[in-house]
C-alpha cells in the first residue's frame, strides 16, 4: 500500500459493510466476522487466512514479515470454531485460498509472486487432490485469486497475460474454451476476477461491465460492488472472504 | 562436466512444471539426465522426478540451479563420500571403493568433485583443501592416504556416445569375420586425420586452441604378427606421416622389427623371399644382441644399426614408446620395461591425451592397455581370431570396436584411406 494512496477509513468501513451485505442478502451467503487486530489492517483481507476444505484447515505462511503475525490470529479464530488445523509441514510460503483455487476435481495454485510451488506438493497430500500449479508473472497479480476465478458451473474467468506461457498452456489444457471467459486487461486491472462466485451469484467489483456481460451471458447474476478504497491495496472482493465450507 | 541432482516432486507434468524446467536448463546451456522418474498411479498420485544437470562451470552450474528453484527443483541431499586412511604403503583400507573406467565423481564438502585418472579397478584417492580426487593403483598407496570407501556420495555417469555419426558413436563390440569392415577402417582414418590435426593446433596454438575432446595422440598397440604378416611398411609409413603418437607393445615386436632391418627376415622366414632362411632362428637373437650392445633402441637406431621400419620411424618421428617385458622375453631388448609395476606406470604416464587407441594382434597388451584406458577414449582392436576382441569386451573394456581381420590387410588398408600409395 502506498501512502499517499492511503485508504480513507470510513469509506472503506462503509464499502466493506456494503460488501457483507450483497454477500448475505444478494447471494445468500451465510458468513461469519472476525474481530479487527490492532495495528494488523490486512486481517481485512482473510483470504489469506489459510486454506480450509475437507474438514482440514491449513494456516497460511505469509512471505510479507508485516502479515506473519496474523498467522496466529487465524490460527486462533479456527482453532476456537472447531476447524482442525493441519500444519503445512514444510517451509514453502503459502498464503492461503488468495492463491490456492479450484473445481471440485482439480486444483490450481499460483507461485512465484506470495506462494511457493513447494508448498503445493504438500497440500496435495494433505488434500490427496492435484494441485496444478501456475507461474504467476505479472506483478499487479501477485495472488491467484487477482487473476482466476473458478465458477460454480465449471467455467473460468481469469486474465491470461498474468500467467507464463506454460500456466496458460496448462489452463488451456484443462478447461475447456468455451468454459474459459477472458477478462480485458482494464477489468483486469480493476480486479474483476477477484469475484466471490456462491451459487449462480458473482459479486465483483463495481467498473467491470465486459465481465458483468461475459457472466450474464453464462447464466450468472454479477453484483457489482463498489471497493476502490481495498483496491488501493491491491484487492478486492475474494481477497476480503474466505470459503468457510 | 560439473552436475548437481534435483528432485522435483508434485503435479509436474500436467502442470507442465517438468516441462518448464527442463527447458531452463536447456536455455541456460545445460544439459540433463533424467535419473529416475516416479509417475503415480491416479491423478491425486504426485510424480517424483530425479534430474542431473550438467553444466561446463560452476559458476553455469550455479546459475542454472537459482533458475530452477524457484519451480520447486530441490538440489538432492547427498552425503559425502566415506573415507579411511590407508593403513599402510601399498595397502588399501578395508571395503576401498575399486573404480570403473565410467566417468567418476565423488562427493566432497557438499560438491561433487571428478575423478582425475580413471580407469578400471583402482581406488580413489581424495584430499580435501582443495577438494580433488585421483585415481590410483593399490601399488601406489602411501600410509595415511584418504581412500574412499563403501558406496555413497559417489557417482558414476553412463558412457557418453562420442558426437557424429562414425563407427565410434556406437562404440560396440562388432566381433565377426562376416561383416563389411571397410566402412570401420574409413572412420578410423577420419578419426586420426581429426586427431593430427588438432595435436597440429595444440603444438602450435597451445592446449587451449585444441580441442580436449578429441584427444591429441593416437595410441598403438601391437604385436609382432604385424612384422611376421608383412605390416611393416604400412605401420612405419603411418609414424612417419606423423598419424601415431604412443607405441606400447612387448619385446617381439621392435625385436622383429629390427630383425627385418638387419636380416631381411621376420622368425627367420624371409620377408621378400618368402621361405625359411638357413639358420633363420637365431637371426632376432642376433638383433637384440646388437641393439643390448648399442645401449637402447634409440641409439640403435641413431647409430644407423637399425635404418627403417616401424622402431625406426617411431624413433625419428619421437613417438612415446614403452615396451612392457614378459617372462618368455628373449634377452630382453634394452628399454624393455621388466618390472610390471613399473611398466603399468609408464604406460599410465602415456596415456593422457589419448583420443584413439588401436590395438592390433597381440591379446596380452590389448587387456592391459584396455585395463588402463577411461571408457570414454575411443578403442579399436583388430585380430584374425574372432576371441581376442570378445576377450577385451569380456575384460571391462566394452567401448571398443571389434574388427576382425588380418593385422598387415588392416595396416595396409588403412594406410592407403589415409593416401599411402604401397
Amino acid at each position: 500500500m502506498r501512502v499517499s494512496n492511503a485508504a480513507d477509513p470510513d469509506r472503506s468501513k462503509a464499502q466493506w459493510r456494503n460488501l457483507m451485505q450483497t454477500l448475505e442478502k444478494d447471494a445468500g451467503a451465510k458468513l461469519q466476522r472476525m474481530t479487527p487486530i490492532e495495528g494488523l489492517p490486512d486481517l481485512v483481507f482473510t483470504a489469506n487466512a489459510g486454506l480450509t476444505r475437507d474438514g482440514k484447515t491449513v494456516i497460511s505462511q505469509f512471505r510479507q514479515k508485516e502479515r506473519q503475525p496474523e498467522e496466529e490470529y487465524f490460527k486462533r479464530w479456527f482453532t476456537e470454531h472447531d476447524y482442525s488445523v493441519i500444519p503445512l509441514g514444510v517451509e514453502s510460503y503459502f498464503e492461503g485460498a488468495g492463491d490456492l483455487l479450484g473445481f471440485t476435481d482439480i486444483w490450481f495454485g499460483g507461485y512465484r509472486q506470495r506462494s511457493e510451488i513447494g508448498a503445493y506438493a504438500a497440500l496435495s497430500k494433505i488434500y490427496d487432490k492435484e494441485i496444478l500449479p501456475l507461474e504467476l508473472v505479472d506483478k499487479k497479480f501477485y495472488h491467484l485469486d487477482t487473476c482466476f476465478c473458478p465458477l460454480s458451473g465449471g467455467e473460468l474467468l481469469y486474465y491470461p497475460a498474468a500467467f507464463d506461457f506454460y500456466a496458460q498452456e496448462t489452463i488451456a489444457n484443462r478447461i475447456e474454451e468455451d468454459r474459459q471467459l477472458v477478462v480485458p486487461q482494464v477489468e483486469a486491472e480493476r480486479f474483476a476476477c477477484n469475484a466471490v462466485c456462491v451459487d449462480r451469484h458473482v459479486v465483483l467489483p463495481a467498473g467491470c461491465d465486459k465481465t458483468m456481460d461475459l457472466l450474464k451471458h453464462h447464466g450468472y447474476m454479477p453484483h457489482p460492488v463498489e471497493l476502490g478504497e481495498f483496491a488501493k491495496s491491491g484487492g478486492s472482493a475474494k481477497c476480503l472472504t474466505l470459503a468457510l465450507d | 562436466m560439473i552436475t548437481e541432482t534435483v528432485i522435483l516432486k508434485g503435479h509436474i507434468i500436467d502442470s507442465l512444471i517438468f516441462a518448464k524446467v527442463l527447458d531452463t536448463i536447456l536455455q541456460a546451456g545445460g544439459t540433463f539426465d533424467i535419473s529416475k522418474i516416479d509417475v503415480g498411479t491416479r491423478r491425486e498420485d504426485p510424480t517424483i522426478a530425479k534430474i542431473s544437470i550438467r553444466a561446463k562451470s560452476p559458476a553455469l552450474l550455479e546459475k542454472i540451479l537459482q533458475a530452477v528453484q524457484p519451480h520447486g527443483a530441490v538440489v538432492e541431499r547427498i552425503s559425502d563420500c566415506h573415507t579411511m586412511t590407508a593403513p599402510q604403503d601399498g595397502v588399501l583400507p578395508d571395503s576401498f571403493y575399486a573404480t570403473s573406467h565410467l566417468s567418476t565423481q565423488v562427493r566432497l564438502k557438499g560438491k561433487w568433485v571428478g575423478v582425475e585418472a580413471i580407469e578400471m579397478d583402482l581406488a580413489i584417492r581424495v584430499r580435501f583443501d582443495p577438494p580433488q580426487a585421483l585415481a590410483i593403483p593399490m601399488a601406489t598407496v602411501k600410509k595415511g592416504d584418504c581412500i574412499v570407501t563403501g558406496r555413497g556420495g559417489i557417482q558414476v555417469f553412463p558412457l557418453e556416445r562420442p558426437k557424429g555419426r562414425d563407427v565410434f558413436s556406437f562404440m560396440e563390440a562388432q566381433v565377426s569375420s562376416e561383416r563389411p569392415h571397410q566402412h570401420i577402417i574409413t572412420d578410423i582414418a577420419k578419426r586420426m586425420r581429426l586427431i593430427r590435426a588438432n595435436r597440429h593446433k595444440d603444438l602450435i596454438q597451445g592446449s587451449e586452441a585444441s580441442n580436449q575432446n578429441i584427444g591429441t595422440k593416437v595410441l598403438f598397440v601391437g604385436g609382432p604378427a604385424i612384422v611376421h604378416s608383412g605390416g611393416r611398411d604400412a605401420l612405419s609409413w603411418l609414424i612417419d606421416e606423423g598419424f601415431i603418437h604412443v607405441l606400447f607393445s612387448g619385446n617381439a615386436l621392435p625385436a622383429h622389427d629390427m630383425e627385418a632391418s638387419l636380416f631381411g627376415t621376420s622368425l627367420g622366414f624371409g620377408l621378400s623371399a618368402g621361405h625359411i632362411a638357413p639358420h633363420g632362428h637365431e637371426h632376432h637373437l642376433h638383433t637384440i644382441n646388437k641393439v643390448r650392445g648399442s645401449g637402447s633402441i634409440k641409439q640403435a637406431v641413431e647409430s644407423g644399426l637399425i635404418k627403417d621400419g616401424i622402431i625406426a620411424s617411431c624413433v625419428r618421428q619421437n613417438v612415446d614408446m614403452v615396451f612392457a617385458g614378459s617372462i618368455r622375453d628373449d634377452g630382453p631388448l634394452p628399454d624393455v620395461v621388466t618390472d610390471t609395476v613399473k611398466a603399468q606406470g609408464a604406460m599410465r604416464a602415456a596415456l593422457p591425451g589419448v583420443g584413439l587407441a588401436l590395438m592390433v594382434a597381440t591379446t596380452l597388451h590389448s587387456i592391459a592397455t584396455g585395463n588402463c584406458l577411461p571408457a570414454k577414449v575411443p578403442t579399436v582392436c583388430v585380430d584374425i581370431n574372432p576371441a581376442v576382441p570378445t576377450k577385451l569386451s569380456d575384460r571391462g573394456s566394452f567401448q571398443a570396436v571389434g574388427l576382425v581381420m588380418d593385422s598387415s590387410s588392416f595396416l595396409k588398408e588403412l594406410a592407403r584411406e589415409l593416401d599411402w600409395s604401397g
